[in-house]
């Protein structure tokens, strides 16, 4: 995260020098320091780029050295082992081959005969902890819906920990998660990606180093919620006129702390812009460093969005829903775009009338990166399911998609989409041994995940109440989180 | 592909006008009767019912023969509580005929039932071949809202628009899901259904004591009207708290003719259904109750039908603490009627046959979730002697599967509806086939069928 930052604002600060080179009056101060601070970094909190706010303090639980021997193993980077054998030492995936892989000394072996191996599940668009459950107003932290710009805010700053979801998901297999806020707004805030481990805070779960999400919406949310109160946007046209004013003004404000930045590396005076929340998370987006995820249902709204992108220099990393991904994904994979879609929940609203079940089968014939993702605190317990039906929908037209591909659906592709495939979603030698053994075919609706690893430490096992957690909020409550053989 | 869906359809000519006799031979009959299950048996329909269920069953002379090569043959799912075919589109008002927002218990869904529904193709799809259009409250009902817009943040509280919400939906319909039928509403007035926790609480001003006390007060005016009507048409009568209307469609209820659908969740709240079933002489129907199992043999002894959805688990809100995994094998354990339902979502009909599997991975026997989903829905409703199973007599309404029907990995090859086979097409399905097929000079719009 650190180097990368660095990296992205030498870059630039060049691009501030080429711009500020015509003007050479030391801009008047309007705050802070100005006159003095030339060589000195700002005062705490001033400068977005300086430390890490919110770090992560995640450390993953304590494990062993394991071996998974006889299983049939989906590596999601395009293979299927028969009789396979996955070796995970101090977190990490140590190596994946067939029946004739050794297992070293002092491995704990466990008999995968009959089960499955999959990369641990992941959800890209997740609003647990933010719309937790019980789903009650005093817990409605989704939305900050009083403004159709909220890029300010952070996802994370909503997130209650002790939502019970977390603990339901983990069980289907789920190990890794972005929370996104809600669709209220054109820009709706940051994203935060967590390692679905239980936590007292937030900061607990934060995925180290995984990059930041910015949530946009398309469409029909947006204008029915501010047009319904009077003001913009109101229509389609008014969401892309919200956006297009956002960027100019995110442009700017890079522009401005790009010629800052080449001043006092010069030694030059110069007066520091007032750090601005909103901006910092979109200039961060035109910066590279941010990933933009976008909440859009139609094909031809999305053709507008990767237009309104390439009008100002920043990238999409995936549209979220994309109920029409199947009329445009020669065009997503063109764009190198991913798009996050359901099987086949569709027609609840006009937007996502022309939903099918075939839709991500079709877009991924035609290339594009697929991800078949929950959006709700049901569906994330059985994303299984959700791609196997995905999957059979494309079966039934011909298209030939095996387990081996569409395990990507579910795990390394939304890895991809979130910033995080160097480090999991697949099950490859360095990577963090994240994965889940399922009682059979995970593409059957009769299997489980019946033993789930976060960096190679055992998270949740159905069989044994011991990895079976709770939220403190389901202590001495009537069902008290209980889980079943 | 295209050609392979033709090849499909080709196996039996349509027909719209009259049924044919059909034998459906090499299927694995899954007949929810005494014949159990035949693993490689024959079915013959013919005049609109099933003629012959089983192992070496002749096909008459003249019938269409259907090789299911080995698919499942079940009676034709049933969906136990639906808004299909009264309802188009959730978030567009003006699409949905399932609520009220003026009348209560007496709405009649079965003025909105429309055959033109772009649903209905696309439910028989999932293998339905019938459905209960059940209505809701305002403003509520309309399963989950598959969207972040956090739309319930926004909704400004309240009822619906129009004063409190009524304490009763109105009055549920069963209808066909048959193509090229000008009516399929095959029962009318079949429940009222009634909201009781916290949405009954909430129409009645906030609290459970009030509903159940005005619910039970709803109920003696019914009786009084029925009484004496002349009466009341006199303006003799003391003032009741409903409107004619509904109390007319109260009186079968108080009489124990026609059943109350209680939508309910929480342990206590579902003892307080029985016990006003109990006290009030009714017959109802539970709905949702996530917490049945802490309950279940109380629900058995009552002898009380529960439609419910088996993937609830999570405390969404303070009546559903108790949701878990094996509520429904427990319910059944424990000698419930079980009817397994997906979301009310009518554009996710499939779900209900994926939720009979989940149902499966937590303990409910196999064949008690086939039930769920055909003869457990046709008991509770009152329609077994028609439909349900696979049993001679009975109306020709069966699905043919490419493998099993709760598993992800199947589909229905040819559906069947009174003897007659329906057309394979649905809006969704156009949808795909323009878009899956290879691109042309000219937009899709233009080429349907391509070369």
């Amino acid at each position: 995260m650190k180097t990368r930052l660095t990296t992205a604002l030498a870059v630039s600060a060049m691009m501030g020098l080429a711009g500020a080179c015509a003007s050479t009056t030391a801009a008047s101060p309007t705050s802070g320091v100005a006159g003095k601070a030339e060589t000195r970094p700002l005062p705490a909190g001033l400068d977005g780029a300086t430390g890490e706010a919110f770090p992560s303090t995640y450390s993953p639980l304590p494990s062993t050295s394991t071996a998974i021997v006889g299983a049939t193993v989906l590596t999601a980077d395009g293979r299927q082992i028969e009789d396979g054998v996955v070796l995970f030492r101090d977190s990490r995936i140590l190596a994946v081959g067939g029946a004739d892989t050794s297992v070293p000394e002092g491995f704990a072996v466990i008999d995968g005969k009959g089960r499955w191996v999959t990369p641990g599940i992941i959800d890209a668009h997740s609003h647990l902890g933010v719309y937790p459950s019980p789903g009650v107003s005093a817990r409605s932290d989704g939305n900050e819906g009083i403004d159709p710009n909220t890029a300010n805010v952070w996802a994370e700053h909503s997130i209650w920990p002790q939502d019970p979801g977390f603990h339901r998901a983990r069980a289907g297999g789920v190990t890794t998660l972005q929370i996104l806020p809600g669709s209220a707004n054109l820009f709706g805030g940051r994203s935060v990606t967590l390692r679905n481990v239980p936590s007292v805070t937030m900061q607990g779960m934060k995925f180290p180093g995984a990059p930041y999400g910015l949530k946009m919406a398309c469409g029909e949310n947006p204008k029915r919620v501010y047009g319904g109160k009077g003001r913009a946007p109101a229509t389609a046209m008014g969401n892309v006129a919200g956006y297009r004013k956002a960027w100019i003004e995110a442009a700017e404000y890079n522009r401005k702390w790009g010629d800052y930045r080449t001043k006092t590396e010069k030694g030059e005076k110069a007066d520091a812009p007032k750090r601005d929340l909103q901006l910092d998370t979109l200039s961060g987006v035109l910066r590279g460093e941010i990933l933009v995820q976008n909440h859009c249902y139609r094909a031809d709204e999305m053709a507008v969005m990767v237009d309104v992108a390439k009008e100002f220099g920043y990238r999409i990393t995936m549209f979220h829903h994309a109920s029409e991904a199947y009329k445009v994904g020669p065009l997503l994979a063109k764009e190198n775009i991913c798009f996050a879609t359901w099987a086949d929940w569709a027609g609840f609203k006009m937007e996502s009338l022309d939903g099918i079940e075939a839709n991500a089968a079709i877009a991924f014939r035609a290339g594009a990166c697929t991800v078949i993702h929950s959006d709700d605190e049901t569906i994330t317990q059985r994303l299984n399911q959700e791609a196997a039906i995905a999957m059979a929908a494309g079966n039934r037209i011909g298209l030939n998609i095996s387990p081996a591909e569409a395990i990507a659906w579910i795990t390394a592709n939304p890895a991809k989409a979130m910033g995080i495939g160097e480090q999991t979603g697949s099950l490859v030698p360095g990577k963090r041994a994240d994965l889940v053994i399922w009682s059979g075919n995970p593409f059957s609706v009769y299997s489980v995940a019946q033993t789930v690893f976060i960096d190679g430490a055992v998270a949740f096992d159905r069989r044994d109440p011991k990895f079976q957690p709770k939220s403190d909020f389901e202590l001495g409550q009537p069902g008290e989180g209980a889980f079943h053989p | 592909m295209r050609h392979l869906l033709i090849a499909a359809a080709a196996l039996v000519p349509l027909s719209s006008a009259s049924a044919q006799t059909v034998a459906i031979i090499n299927a694995r009959l899954e007949t929810l009767s005494s014949q159990g299950t035949i693993a490689k048996g024959t079915l013959v329909l013919q005049n609109g019912k099933i003629l012959a269920v089983g192992v070496g069953v002749e096909a008459p002379a003249g019938a269409v023969i259907l090789d299911a090569k080995g698919g499942v043959v079940t009676p034709g799912l049933i969906a136990a509580s639906s808004n299909l075919t009264v309802s188009e589109i959730d978030a567009v008002s003006e699409t949905r005929d399932d609520r009220s927002g003026k009348l209560s218990a007496g709405f009649d869904i079965q003025y909105g039932v429309n055959p033109g529904s772009a649903m209905i193709p696309h439910a028989r799809q999932s293998g339905l071949t019938r459905a209960v259009a059940t209505p809701v409250l305002s403003r509520s009902g309309g399963g989950h809202v598959h969207d972040d817009s956090g739309a319930g943040d926004f909704a400004g509280g309240g009822g619906g628009g129009e004063g409190d919400p009524p304490l009763f939906a109105g009055q549920a319909a069963i209808v066909s899901l048959a193509s090229g039928q000008s009516d399929l509403v095959l029962g009318a007035k079949v429940a009222v259904a009634l909201d009781l926790g916290q949405a009954g609480a909430a129409a009645a001003g906030g609290s459970r004591g009030a509903s159940l006390v005005l619910v039970r007060a709803a109920l003696e005016d019914a009786r009084a009207f029925a009484r004496n009507r002349s009466e009341y048409d006199e303006g003799d009568s003391r003032e009741f708290g409903l409107s004619r209307i509904d109390l007319e469609a109260l009186v079968p209820v108080v009489q124990g003719k026609t059943p109350l659908l209680i939508r309910v969740s929480r342990a206590s709240d579902i003892r307080q259904a029985l016990r006003l079933a109990r006290e009030e002489k009714l017959k109802i129907i539970l709905e949702g109750a996530e917490e049945g199992w802490m309950v279940a043999s109380e629900i058995a002894a009552a002898g009380v039908g529960v439609l419910m959805d088996p993937q609830a688990n999570l405390p969404t809100s303070f009546e559903t603490l108790g949701s878990r995994l094996d509520n429904a094998a427990r319910l059944q354990a424990a000698g419930v009627l079980v009817a397994v339902m997906g979301s009310r979502d009518y554009t996710n009909l499939r779900q209900a046959r994926f939720n009979a599997g989940t149902a499966v991975a937590y303990g409910l026997p196999y064949q008690a979730a086939l039930a769920s989903v055909t003869l457990n829905p046709a008991r509770i409703w009152g329609i077994a002697d028609r439909v349900g199973s696979l049993e001679k007599g009975k109306d020709a309404d069966v699905v043919l599967w490419s493998g099993d029907p709760l598993e992800t990995s199947s589909w229905p090859v040819a559906v069947f509806i009174g003897g007659v086979r329906q057309p394979d097409g649905s809006r969704p399905f156009e949808l795909r086939d323009r878009y899956a097929a290879p691109l042309s000079a000219y937009p899709q719009a233009y080429v349907y069928e391509r070369p």
